[in-house]
């Protein structure tokens, strides 16, 4: 054990609640949020631009489940229905889920977690956010424009040669991945330079480890989609021919890049949702974490193997069969760490004392519903399978399984678990669960039913089906009814606290890592006692303590005086 | 600490407040800057990737092709920007040792290079237009079939020997192509990916060297402002890192665009 020093000038006590101020009311104003350096408001506006882009998103998805009622037309015609998926998939792609976890959660906790004031590299964090503005707002002006139609994967020829606003969205993208690079380079060079003393690589949370490993593909693998889709642009408008197969150009090659970027992207996404998963098992289960470096190296086993699988999205698309079943392999293999981190966290769970708290609910959730979408993966990479399976609903089922019922649900995880640092409120763990239970009730009723009909050959992506199918869509329609339903009691459970919850003890859940040791909501420098730095998982020190109601470190003082 | 209390020509960088000390300080900034341009190599990555599977797949559009660009002036802005890379390193010493006056001059000359570098792109670029050498649909194969092969010599701007070797080349492209050797036919298909290649991968480094000029600027405005000094010279040291990468890529595309064989 460790205490760190910080240059506070009033040594007080860091747990002490606090009345005076904190980074919410430092300075007030409308530039003052629009132009700081802060991490945690950078963090809380990025949260709060995340959460618009998930409405939004959300209402999109709504719309095309509606108009998949009944075959043929039922709300709008197969133009805007194109229109509206392919919406759909960018806006909830590029301006949700990829940035969703890191650059608003990660944003705020990850200073919090090294004991620092900031991550190292401030300007660069806001202008991310400022770039991601200038892209969301590219991306929208393409909506009002009238949209495209293209699919959020933007496929040669078809994007270079259909009507609408195509070089607008593209640029959004583009734009928008230079703050996805920029967060990345950011959380590289803090967790290098900013760490404690004390604090080596094995004593970070596990949630630091799977950003840097979230970083280190946003790095690498962000720029061969911003090139992919410069191309795309010249192509568009000056007609340069490399992917134009009416000049020698190469199509296949433009699917090439896109998954070079795009297969690692999911894995920006999940990564962080593993970490946040980590924190949580642990934390709820009052029990050390099991394997910590086994879950460590699996997330940079993770970002390794992600830019060697790119090509299973391309089984059908002619490529050699050698290299088919390279990738096939590959894929696999994928499977060895994603299953350890699952290992892992079950055995965390094995004989702690797990309490259902609202955060702990969603992460047994999206233990379940990753398991469905892991394993599922399995039969897409397996290559016979996947021909039958290519471009149907499967495919789809298998991507929201992973994306909605892994990386939405451990959002909704940590966005709880960290709401009472965020914010300084608590808010009603029973309707916070009841959320959590529809949530989950909702997601299951609208994607297993797609698994059933894609495995029937159902395609995606289609606006007219044969009756059969007719029940599948009915149920998966009603299923993101009740999902919608339960994200809304979410969202006012959250609301209701912001306007009337409790305040929140710096330590609510009793947390080992260094951001409970922050007041809730913290100061504008984060700290300002000295920190004790214990193993992140190491519960053994904190206690109940009734008077705040939340855990408080028994050990402090003695630690403190001798450090 | 404060910059009344300093003044400005003692050069001495501000210790941001999250930061311990002077040396994490610059640690984390030059570590940032390697960071990007990691992702700089990548983004050009996938140029060179896509130029490699196309001169993989269709080598005689390349050996062709190539003959319609100028060695020379390729050449001469391949000299110009190492010797800009030079003057930027220079500088950094400079600023190391607080050189002020040298520091201020050695910056003064990397922007020429630079200017320079543009100055030629653009004649080439000029010439390419004049001649329909352009990518896609734009390419002129009338006006090519119409000069043949003497466009291509005029293009490497070359007489006597030179045009010798050009003319050797060509034989070399045409009997990749078809046996006759010298006649129009001998233009290969498609030699607009080449020129489409050639236009994203210079544009693109254009477009670089443009940002590396604007820094540079800002850089000597700086600098004549007695602002860097042995003690604050990160922002030299980073702006030097990213134009010798900008230098750096040239280096590639040269060779790989002009000289092939």
């Amino acid at each position: 054990m460790t205490t760190i020093p910080t240059t506070a000038d009033r040594p007080i006590h860091a747990a002490e609640p606090h009345h005076g101020g904190n980074y919410l009311n430092h300075a007030a104003g409308f530039r003052s949020w629009l132009f700081t350096l802060d991490h945690k408001r950078i963090g809380v506006m990025y949260l709060a631009a995340i959460l618009f882009s998930f409405l939004l998103g959300g209402i999109f998805a709504l719309l095309v489940r509606t108009e998949l009622l009944t075959p043929g037309r039922t709300i709008m015609t197969a133009e805007d229905y194109n229109r509206l998926f392919t919406l759909h998939g960018a806006v909830m792609t590029f301006l949700f889920i990829i940035p969703g976890i890191p650059a608003a959660l990660g944003n705020f906790v990850l200073p919090l977690m090294l004991g620092a004031k900031d991550v190292a590299l401030p300007r660069l964090n806001l202008a991310s956010f400022h770039i991601y503005v200038v892209g969301a707002l590219l991306s929208v002006a393409a909506i009002l424009l009238g949209g495209v139609d293209t699919g959020w994967t933007f496929y040669t020829p078809y994007s270079t040669s259909t009507g609408g606003p195509v070089i607008l969205v593209t640029l959004g993208v583009f734009v928008l991945g230079f703050s996805s690079i920029f967060t990345g380079i950011n959380f590289i060079v803090t967790i290098h330079k900013m760490r404690p003393a004390g604090m080596g690589w094995f004593r970070m949370p596990l949630m630091l480890w799977a950003l840097y490993a979230t970083a280190i593909i946003q790095v690498l693998a962000t720029p061969v989609l911003a090139i992919t889709l410069l191309l795309l642009i010249a192509e568009r408008a000056l007609g340069i021919g490399i992917f134009d197969p009416a000049l020698g150009g190469d199509p296949i090659l433009f699917q090439h890049f896109f998954w070079f970027y795009s297969h690692p992207a999911v894995y920006i996404m999940i990564l962080p949702a593993m970490g946040v998963i980590s924190e949580l098992v642990s934390i709820h289960s009052r029990k050390t974490i099991f394997g910590y470096k086994a879950i460590a190296y699996s997330s940079i086993a993770i970002a390794i193997f992600s830019f060697l699988v790119w090509g299973h999205h391309m089984f059908v698309s002619g490529q050699s069969e050698l290299a088919v079943v390279i990738f096939s392999a590959l894929t696999f293999s994928v499977s060895i760490p994603s299953a350890v981190k699952v290992f892992n966290w079950l055995s965390t769970m094995y004989k702690g004392s797990i309490k259902l708290e609202t955060p702990m609910v969603y992460a047994l959730a999206f233990i379940v519903l990753f398991g469905i979408g892991g394993l599922t993966g399995l039969f897409l990479a397996t290559l016979a399978t996947d021909v039958h399976l290519h471009d149907t609903y499967f495919v789809v089922a298998h991507f929201h399984y992973t994306m909605v019922g892994g990386v939405m649900i451990a959002f909704l995880a940590g966005l709880y678990h960290w709401w009472p640092k965020l914010f300084g409120r608590l808010f009603s763990q029973r309707w916070g669960n009841v959320g959590a239970v529809l949530v989950f009730i909702g997601f299951n009723l609208t994607f297993f039913a797609q698994f059933v009909m894609g495995a029937k050959g159902m395609p995606r992506r289609y606006f007219n089906y044969p009756p059969e199918f007719e029940i599948y869509h009915q149920i998966s329609t009603a299923g993101s009814y009740l999902l919608a339903v339960g994200l809304f009691v979410a969202a006012g459970v959250l609301v209701h606290s912001l306007l009337a919850g409790r305040h929140a003890p710096a330590n609510p859940w009793g947390g080992a890592t260094l951001e409970w040791q922050a007041a809730s909501p913290p100061i504008h420098h984060n700290f300002d006692g000295p920190l004790v730095l214990t193993d992140p998982y190491d519960f053994s020190g904190l206690v109940w303590n009734d008077a705040e109601q939340g855990y408080d470190r028994r050990d402090r003082d003695k630690e403190t005086a001798n450090p | 600490m404060s910059a009344t209390a300093t003044p400005r020509y003692e050069g001495k960088a501000r210790l941001a407040h999250y930061f311990d000390t002077r040396a994490q300080q610059y640690d984390s900034h030059k570590l940032g800057m390697w960071l990007f341009l990691v992702t700089e190599v990548l983004m050009f990555g996938g140029l060179f990737c896509a130029y490699a599977i196309y001169r993989a797949n269709h080598p005689e559009i390349f050996l062709y092709a190539h003959t319609l660009l100028d060695k020379n002036l390729g050449a001469i802005n391949t000299v110009v920007l190492l010797f800009s890379s030079f003057t930027m390193a220079w500088s950094v010493r400079a600023a190391m040792l607080g050189q002020r006056r040298l520091l201020a001059g050695l910056l003064a000359i990397t922007l020429l290079c630079g200017f320079a570098f543009l100055g030629i792109k653009g004649v080439e670029y000029n010439h390419k237009w004049q001649h329909g050498l352009l990518w896609g649909d734009r390419f002129d194969y009338a006006a090519l079939q119409e000069h043949g092969a003497g466009a291509g010599a005029a293009a490497a701007g070359g007489a006597g020997a030179e045009g010798q070797a050009v003319m050797s080349e060509l034989d070399r492209a045409a009997e990749v192509t078809v046996a006759h050797g010298h006649e129009p036919a001998a233009i290969p298909r498609n030699v607009h990916i080449f020129f489409g290649i050639y236009f994203v991968m210079t544009g693109l480094h254009g477009i670089h060297v443009i940002a590396g000029m604007v820094v540079i600027g800002w850089l000597l405005r700086r600098a004549v402002r007695s602002d860097f000094g042995s003690r604050n010279y990160t922002a030299v040291d980073l702006g030097g890192l990213y134009w010798h990468l900008v230098d750096l890529i040239w280096i590639f595309l040269f060779p790989l665009l002009y000289l092939i064989h």
